[in-house]
């Protein structure tokens, strides 16, 4: 193994091979599609060894996508948060604005080498969604992105930057709309093009090869972090933080520091309106047990297992899954998970423009918010990593929106004292 | 009691004997009312289908077309619960003696319990189930389930399955395996695939289960080209949307029944 990314299995994080983290993983899925997902597990397992396939997926990261990223100290921010120390892994500067590229390239080679011509790929958001437009582009591939309708209308700059590199965006009408239905109907499309098709799944969930693949993709994160933040302060971290919906980009900066145990990793999850409200997105502090999306992990679902609708204000969150490793990691303790609202997101939202000059996206907002939690419990000997998985100009109209409503709110009840 | 897997071979041994493939109908439980899906059943029972499969309504149903995912939005909204399902089984079973399966996504069995389902599913008069998303693989603990209460065990075989896993599906499998014509959703197509007679004969190589075909057969004429060279034909987005389509539920059924009789006919060998 000569590449710094593919590193033997770390205690507690690999999968059996059936792809189970403890209880979680596994392969739920139509017949149809197993020899397909076989023939992914097969041709990664050669590429992981070959020092070709690593060599070429360094040279994207380093020279298009822009590795490695930065890591930004952000201290007109931290005296918000206890005082303590934190420094932000800049993810949302790769090429497209997220971490989602990395998982992309990754994946876009690993087609190359299967020879199939065409991709799909669900996105929420609209960042893997674009990610994969821009690496189909690249590789020449062709490109069906699935977007629920509710998203097309949140995201709509992000669906005209699909559009313009060249991908067909397929808007979905079923269900809650949004990322759920996005991967239900990519599913769908999967099944009946998987010769000619490879599905780029976006997050570390679905059936295995792809949580633990996906994971491996976007390690480079941790790697990276983890050098970084002991070359500028000194030490590791106290805690490493990054929101979660699916959880590629947590899982990316966790797992570098696994055998760290005395740093804390610390998801952040949608909770909506509030956990208490049952409009959320708060998987793994509100859900149970259950199966998704070809695997089995923690879901939010009814009492005779039919999927619930999520909310969260952050389109990449509002997911009722989550993936099987943070499940593992959740029931292991190694993991904490930490329920946002999209009040608090969206102050620290604010807060991170108005203090440093850089606009989150608002799923990485979640992230910050639980920075602020964190930070106040440390005080000012704490020293926090933050994920800042992505940038928010997609978020623009949303946050507009949202701070108008809010200021009439504030209006309203100025009005009525 | 014990379920019904049984009476699901002898009836496929029969139509067999009888020079025909088996007839196999689908209705989504709930839709659009518990009631209204329950006369739709008996009345597929009753013009001819030798078998039913009751769909479980789910709220992702990933292998599963337009008509289907219609279907079974309807019948979540209704409400419609895991004893609803098990009533459906009951009644058209107990009005008609013949097998009755149950088509469901893994998670809400899962959830509610293999060992509650499968004793529920058995007690009702239920001859087995089919789980589209639930391989062979991670099927230890239905199966085992399955084999206390009597029931069968039907997986679902794809023109993409290896020979090896066809080895291991059909000799995990109970009652008849199910061959998907197409790779695919559920949902009628214009033509039968050409993929479903080489996965036939690629099925029939590995065991001696009986052998169904599904998915993409919506007409008389699709179902008598598949009825020779498969032992079951199964029809299941034609029937549900002609429901979704029918103005009330009266009319549903009636067209439901018709339909149903017109495919049974097809299902004669020696009419062609």
């Amino acid at each position: 193994m000569n590449s710094k990314f593919f590193f033997p299995a770390l205690p507690g994080g690999s999968p059996s091979g059936d792809g189970y983290f403890g209880a979680f993983g596994g392969k739920f899925i139509p017949e149809a599609l197993v020899a397909a997902v076989d023939e992914v597990a097969v041709e990664y397992e050669r590429a992981k060894t070959d020092p070709g396939f690593a060599a070429e997926f360094e040279q994207l990261l380093a020279h298009y996508a822009g590795r490695p990223s930065a890591l930004t100290e952000v201290p007109g921010f931290a005296r918000h948060a206890g005082g303590a120390r934190v420094f932000l892994k800049r993810e949302d500067l790769n090429h497209t604005g997220s971490h989602k590229i990395n998982n992309v390239l990754g994946q876009a080679l690993l087609t190359r080498r299967m020879g199939k011509p065409r991709v799909i790929a669900e996105t929420g958001a609209g960042q893997h969604g674009v990610a994969t437009a821009t690496a189909s582009a690249l590789f020449g591939l062709e490109c069906t992105i699935y977007m629920g309708e509710t998203d097309i209308r949140r995201q709509a700059v992000n669906v005209a930057r699909m559009r313009m590199l060249g991908a067909t965006v397929i808007p979905v009408t079923s269900g809650s709309r949004t990322l759920k239905d996005a991967i239900n109907e990519t599913f769908r499309d999967w099944v009946a093009n998987v010769e000619t098709t490879h599905y780029i799944f976006g997050t570390v969930a679905g059936p295995h090869p792809f949580p633990a693949m996906i994971r491996d993709f976007q390690r480079v994160i941790g790697v990276e972090a983890r050098r970084q933040i002991i070359e500028r302060a000194g030490r590791l971290p106290d805690a490493a933080i990054a929101c979660v919906g699916g959880g590629s980009n947590a899982i990316g900066l966790f797992h570098a520091f696994l055998p760290d145990t005395d740093v804390r990793l610390i998801g952040c999850e949608a909770a909506g309106h509030g956990v208490e409200t049952g409009k959320h997105a708060a998987t793994l502090s509100a859900g149970e047990p259950g199966i998704l999306h070809g695997s089995r992990s923690y879901v939010l679902q009814d009492d005779e297992g039919q999927i619930t609708e999520p909310w969260s204000i952050s389109a990449g969150l509002d997911y009722p899954g989550v993936g099987p490793e943070h499940a593992y990691l959740h029931d292991t303790g190694r993991g904490e998970y930490l329920p946002v609202t999209d009040a608090a997101a969206m102050r620290a939202f604010r807060l991170l423009a108005s203090t440093e000059g850089i606009i989150p996206a608002i799923e990485s907002a979640h992230a910050l918010a639980g920075a602020i939690e964190v930070g106040t419990e440390l005080g000012p000997d704490g020293l926090i990593l933050v994920n800042l998985s992505g940038r928010g100009d997609k978020d623009m109209e949303t946050a507009a929106r949202y701070f108008e409503r809010d200021a009439d709110a504030a209006r309203a009840e100025g009005a009525q004292k | 009691m014990s379920g019904n897997l049984r009476l699901l071979a002898d009836t496929l041994a029969r139509a067999r004997r009888e020079n025909r493939a088996a007839l196999i109908t689908y209705m989504t439980a709930g839709f659009p009312t518990v009631d209204d899906g329950i006369a739709a059943t008996k009345a597929m029972l009753n013009s001819g289908a030798d078998i039913v499969e009751i769909g479980l309504p789910h709220s992702d149903p990933v292998l599963d077309g337009p008509v289907i995912q219609a279907a079974d939005d309807i019948a979540l909204r209704a409400g419609v619960r895991i004893a609803d399902v098990i009533r459906t089984v009951r009644e058209a079973y107990q009005a008609t003696g013949k097998p009755v399966l149950v088509m469901s996504y893994w998670n809400p069995i899962d959830k509610y319990g293999a060992e509650r389902f499968g004793s529920e599913l058995a007690e009702a008069g239920g001859a087995g189930c089919i789980f589209p998303d639930l391989p062979v693989q991670e099927s230890a603990l239905w199966r085992e389930t399955a084999a206390r209460h009597g029931l069968a065990t039907v997986f679902v075989a794809a023109p993409s399955t290896t020979d090896e896993r066809l080895r291991e599906l059909t000799a995990a499998g109970t009652g008849f395996v199910y061959a998907s014509s197409l790779m695919g959703v559920t949902g009628a197509r214009d033509a039968v695939s050409t993929a479903a007679g080489s996965l036939v004969r690629r099925i029939r190589a590995t065991t001696e289960l009986p052998v169904c075909v599904g998915i993409g057969i919506s007409d008389a004429a699709q179902a008598a080209r598949v009825a020779r060279f498969a032992d079951g034909v199964i029809v299941a987005s034609v029937l549900v949307k002609a429901v979704l389509d029918a103005p009330d539920a009266a009319a549903g059924t009636a067209i439901v029944a018709e339909l149903t009789a017109e495919l049974s006919r097809a299902t004669r060998r020696h009419a062609d």
